[in-house]
């Protein structure tokens, strides 16, 4: 009885099924699928509007990609506690004891598991838009950046989505607090995406140093999150 | 709840200074005026840059407190954050410091951008020192908001001590992104490492001077800004206790 208590106690236990709830609410209510992913596409032909050359813009489209997946990742994190705090959902799981630090990483699986999808269309439209051309090496540089980006992502909106959940005034504050933590993550995702592009005359090998920062960014944040998320959600 | 109350409620008097408040004001006021003196009148001309090296009175010294007010706060959240008792004075001393440190990191890039135009040419260059301390200001405007989020006053201490501890992650991690992205600031040229210090020498003095100066008056600022602080919470504390007061009186008469 007690092993299997501990068993589903267990982060890796809370962190399933806390993401399959997540991802669950999404498929059924589809509200990131039909309004935040036109959402990004729109930045991306506004962008075109804005620079209006296209030599310009297949040099600038790596920054693009991620600018535009940084402000949907505002929106994300902030329907992924709105549908938790809206019955509250997230006081009900940690009355029923579940591990904070397994929430914290349910939630971040989540919203990595939509930034990816988004991501994924995103590069798409680069490619369409923009004119971007990819090689072989190209693409691993391209996944492996992505991997590291997005979990750094995930775990940083998660963190501070917590913080300002239920916070009076959050929609306009999440913005304020992610956006220059998210800053190297812009930085060293731009730079590695554009060495996969090969924009500007980048070679490809230029990238990878990049997809360090990235790494790094990302076990320190999560290793954060952990520890201090049981903290942030504590009323 | 109770524990913050009973062992935080203070009484206070309508005297606003103590004699560390007025000693450290007086030594603020003293080294002020001496860095007007100097900086304005004594000192010389540089070289190159003529009166505009006037400016790094102010400019080193205010850089110089900025850093120093976020490492107040953060060793602040930490003591709070560690500590058995979560003593709120600790919180206190944190939130005043960041307030002091935003104001003084400000007048940085303020009197920065000045002296930028003038020998760089440029108000704004995007250099690893200028970027991270931008990035620096916004991340504590944002540690500012968070103690303005409301709720209690221990959910206060808490959330932002580790915000606090975050952006002791976060700095190092922009820092060496953008040093990465892109390395024009001068070297420093008093803490250059070879002991080997470059300078007229009552400008040096004036310099030191102006930094002793400016940490008096963060020190004032932030004694009485956290005596303040306290006064706002003991209020709160004192407004819920006596609505409690009123509200068991109630049922009493009610019996």
């Amino acid at each position: 009885m007690n092993t299997s208590t501990s068993q589903q106690n267990s982060l890796i236990h809370v962190a399933r099924v806390i993401a399959a709830k997540d991802l669950r609410i999404e498929l059924r209510s589809r509200v990131v699928i039909n309004q935040v992913f036109p959402f990004a596409g729109l930045v991306m032909v506004m962008f075109a509007f804005a620079l209006d050359n296209d030599s310009v813009l297949s040099r600038v489209a790596g920054g693009l990609v991620w600018l535009s997946t940084l402000f949907s990742l505002i929106i994300i994190v902030q329907r992924s506690f709105a549908i938790d705090v809206a019955d509250g959902s997230l006081e009900a799981q940690r009355v029923a004891g579940l591990d904070s630090a397994g929430i914290f990483v349910g939630k971040a699986i989540a919203v990595m598991v939509q930034l990816v999808v988004l991501e994924i269309l995103l590069f798409l439209a680069a490619v369409v838009l923009y004119r971007v051309s990819l090689n072989g090496d190209g693409v691993v540089l391209l996944v492996t950046c992505v991997v590291f980006a997005t979990a750094g992502l995930a775990f940083v909106g998660t963190l501070y989505g917590g913080l300002t959940a239920g916070a009076r005034g959050r929609e306009t504050l999440l913005p304020l607090l992610l956006l220059p933590v998210v800053a190297p993550v812009l930085i060293g995702a731009t730079r590695a995406t554009e060495s996969a592009f090969t924009s500007g005359g980048a070679a490809v090998s230029e990238g990878w140093p990049w997809v360090g920062v990235l790494a790094v960014f990302a076990a320190v944040f999560g290793l954060g999150g952990i520890l201090s998320f049981g903290s942030l959600i504590e009323e | 709840m109770t524990s913050i109350n009973s062992t935080d409620t203070q009484t206070f008097t309508a005297k606003v200074a103590t004699p560390t408040t007025r000693l450290v004001g007086a030594l603020a006021l003293v080294s002020m005026a001496w860095v007007v003196l100097g900086g304005l009148i004594v000192t010389p001309r540089d070289v190159n840059q003529g009166d505009a090296v006037r400016i790094m009175y102010v400019h080193v010294p205010t850089a110089w407190v900025a850093y120093l007010a976020f490492i107040v706060t953060a060793i602040a959240s930490a003591c709070w954050l560690i500590g058995k008792k979560h003593s709120m004075g600790f919180d206190r001393v944190a939130g005043a410091s960041a307030e002091v440190g935003v104001v003084f990191m400000a007048l940085t890039l303020l009197s920065g951008s000045l002296w930028g135009r003038i020998t760089w040419g440029t108000f704004w260059a995007w250099d690893p020192r200028l970027t991270t301390t931008a990035f620096l200001l916004v991340t504590y405007i944002g540690y500012l908001a968070v103690r303005g989020l409301g709720g209690s006053i221990e959910q206060r201490a808490r959330r932002s001590a580790v915000i606090a501890l975050l952006a002791v992650l976060e700095i190092p991690l922009v820092h060496f992104s953008v040093l990465m992205w892109r390395s024009l600031h001068q070297k420093a040229s008093v803490l250059s490492g070879d002991g080997d210090i470059k300078m007229d020498g009552s400008m040096l003095t004036t310099l030191l001077v102006g930094v002793v100066g400016f940490t008096c008056t963060f020190a004032w600022l932030v004694m009485h800004r956290q005596r303040v602080l306290a006064m706002q919470d003991s209020m709160q504390m004192t407004q819920l206790d006596a609505a409690l007061r009123e509200r068991a009186n109630e049922s009493k008469e009610v019996k």
